[in-house]
């Protein structure tokens, strides 16, 4: 990393040393390690949202489904057929990215507007699915999921054990969207945001590069999904309706469309909203969500880090 | 007792007759999304909260004031216009430049609110509307009972469908929306004042949507989530149809009433999902959907 053309600068890195290092230290200090982890789950799902709407310019309204989906195959795996948790996680993000690529084959047939109701709508089939299929436990969802043991030897039921395990994967998905983003792939993805007949012209087949994004993008919001079921012992039918896809879309937006930091940002402010809000506002919260969605469509889309970015960019010319 | 395959033919009218009652809701949600569309290219996520509103509008004001049925057909359409105009007039407006996606953003939004505000105060249970006295009871049709009530449901949507095709394409105030549609500036360099079309028009989407809601507010309970589960399947009604034709937006959205009617019948498992799985495979077959135009 480092260098022209990685898009990340000296103060980049250093952002991101401080960052992880205040993640190494948080449950040290009296954080509430099942609010990190959690938040983290919720990035790890928000960054791969971004690598497929912020990367590539897809904008799909299903992406719970995968999230959801996931934390139920995981979620089932571990604790009915008693399968260690890396087993699980693993058969978790594999089932996410086959429902991806059944999804995606369809919904890349239409663009913008429509690729968004199509995915909304298959979405809505897949939750169905669950809700009627014979292991989800249908309105109630599996509950009290045990964690098992890492590999058959660390005992996740100890909560640092699993914050380390959780800071691992996504410490490694970040730096796997990272290598993505940058690869050549990437710029084939961000050349079909930009202008797909363009890209088109030049020779490139873009529905296999959507198509593959798309699977990506799945399989990693399942990997989140997956592991939130093991942090919190929880597989529901919350996890995989249309109101958890809009909120994935809020955290990538209001933390910066397109941005590295954005997703983790929006995530851990979200979650940390909820977290605060429900306790003194009880249901009101959905209602505060929307007005935050709102806002930030109509006043604030480019998100803390596209705005800090913008500002950065502002002041360098005087500099 | 006559069956038709298996069926009693009761049974099987019944449930035609109750999967065209959802038909002429998904067509008129799917009337008021595509004109919405046409002329503003945005996605209303909002048209179920509003189709919502509707309902409660009629369930209010005669809980409250007593106000009858038919002053809340009435009712219902003008306050939930007049919502819709002053949502396009303070937000959608900002957003007319930008890519199409936002506008289902915002909406989204809106529709999280409405929907909470209305959770807030009613809970996720469902209130009592009776149908007005002159429509209860049921006709024979000599192969089966009509309730009176599903069968105006039926009529008043088809003459409210029609009617609106007819304004769209047939009038001179149409033949504006639709210029508008094709190229706004020109017609706004005409003299039309095109802001307050593109208003009247978000407007007009909405009060279809609302007087959907009075209407479906006897059949069904009236609930806050009564538009979130049912906006989804509009959805996938305007894929199938594609949103460039009214009258196909009418017809894929009767047409999808009869079929999960159909369903049913046959295989009730399916009828949850059956519109999914027409929508896929419309789109492998004819991506632009059954009457769209490829761009």
């Amino acid at each position: 990393m480092g260098g022209p053309g990685t898009g990340m600068d000296r103060t980049g890195k250093l952002a991101w040393l401080v960052a992880l290092a205040l993640l190494v230290v948080a449950p040290f200090v009296g954080v509430y390690p099942i609010f990190v982890m959690t938040a983290l789950c919720f990035a790890i799902f928000a960054m791969a949202f971004n690598l497929l709407l912020g990367y590539t310019g897809l904008l799909s309204f299903g992406h719970a489904a995968f999230f959801g989906g996931a934390a139920y195959v995981t979620g089932w795996l571990v604790h009915d057929q008693h399968w260690t948790p890396e087993l699980g996680l693993l058969a978790g993000t594999a089932a996410a990215a086959l429902a991806g690529l059944v999804v995606g084959l369809i919904a890349i047939r239409r663009q913008g507007i429509y690729f968004a109701m199509v995915t909304l709508a298959l979405a809505q089939m897949l939750a169905y699915g669950l809700e009627h299929a014979s292991f989800t436990g249908g309105e109630d969802g599996i509950q009290g999921i045990q964690r098992g043991k890492l590999f058959g030897l660390v005992p996740l039921d100890n909560d640092l054990a699993l914050y380390a395990f959780v800071l691992v994967v996504f410490v490694a998905v970040f730096l796997f969207v990272l290598r993505v983003v940058h690869s050549p792939y990437g710029q084939v993805l961000k050349a079909i945001r930009e202008n797909e007949p363009r890209a088109i012209s030049l020779g490139y087949d873009v529905d296999r590069y959507k198509l593959l994004a798309f699977v990506l993008s799945a399989a990693l919001a399942g990997l989140g999904g997956g592991l939130k079921s093991l942090v919190l012992h929880l597989a529901t039918l919350q996890d995989v309706r249309w109101e958890q896809s809009g909120e994935v879309i809020l955290m990538t937006l209001l933390g910066g469309l397109g941005t590295f930091a954005g997703p983790v940002l929006g995530a851990f402010t979200v979650v940390g909203l909820q977290n605060l809000l429900s306790d003194r506002v009880g249901s009101w919260t959905g209602v505060i969500i929307g007005c935050i969605f709102v806002l930030c469509v109509v006043a604030f889309r480019k998100g803390f880090v596209g705005e800090l970015l913008a500002w950065h960019k502002r002041r360098q010319p005087k500099a | 007792m006559t069956e038709i395959f298996g069926v009693p033919i009761q049974a099987l009218f019944g449930q035609l007759m109750l999967g065209l009652v959802n038909g002429s809701f998904y067509a008129m949600l799917s009337l008021g999304l595509a004109v919405i569309f046409g002329l503003l290219g945005v996605v209303n996520f909002a048209h179920g909260a509003l189709y919502m509103l509707g309902a409660y509008v009629a369930w209010f004001s005669m809980d409250r004031w007593g106000v009858s049925y038919w002053w809340a057909l009435l009712l219902g359409p003008l306050v939930v216009g007049a919502v819709g105009a002053l949502i396009e007039r303070t937000l959608l407006k900002q957003l007319y430049k930008l890519d199409p996606l936002y506008g289902l953003l915002l909406t989204f939004g809106l529709a999280l609110i409405i929907q909470g505000v209305f959770q807030q105060y009613y809970g996720s249970s469902g209130q009592d509307y009776s149908s007005p006295d002159a429509l209860q009871g049921a006709t024979n049709l000599g192969f089966m009972m009509l309730p009176n009530y599903r069968g105006w449901v039926i009529g008043v949507s088809l003459v409210v469908c029609f009617g609106t095709w007819f304004l769209i394409e047939r009038t001179r105030l149409g033949a504006l929306l639709r210029a508008g549609t094709e190229n706004p500036s020109l017609v706004q360099a005409f003299g039309v004042n095109v802001p307050l079309m593109v208003t009247l028009t978000y407007a007009g989407g909405a009060a279809l949507a609302g007087l959907a809601g009075v209407l479906a507010a006897p059949v069904i309970q009236v609930s806050p989530l009564m538009g979130s589960n049912l906006i989804i399947v509009v959805f996938a009604v305007v894929v199938i149809g594609g949103m460039g034709s009214i009258l196909g937006s009418i017809v894929t959205g009767l047409a999808l009433g009869l079929i999960e009617g159909l369903t049913r019948v046959f295989y009730p498992e399916a009828s949850g999902i059956v519109v999914f799985v027409i929508m896929a495979v419309v789109l492998m077959i004819r991506p632009a959907g059954l009457f769209g135009k490829e761009k």
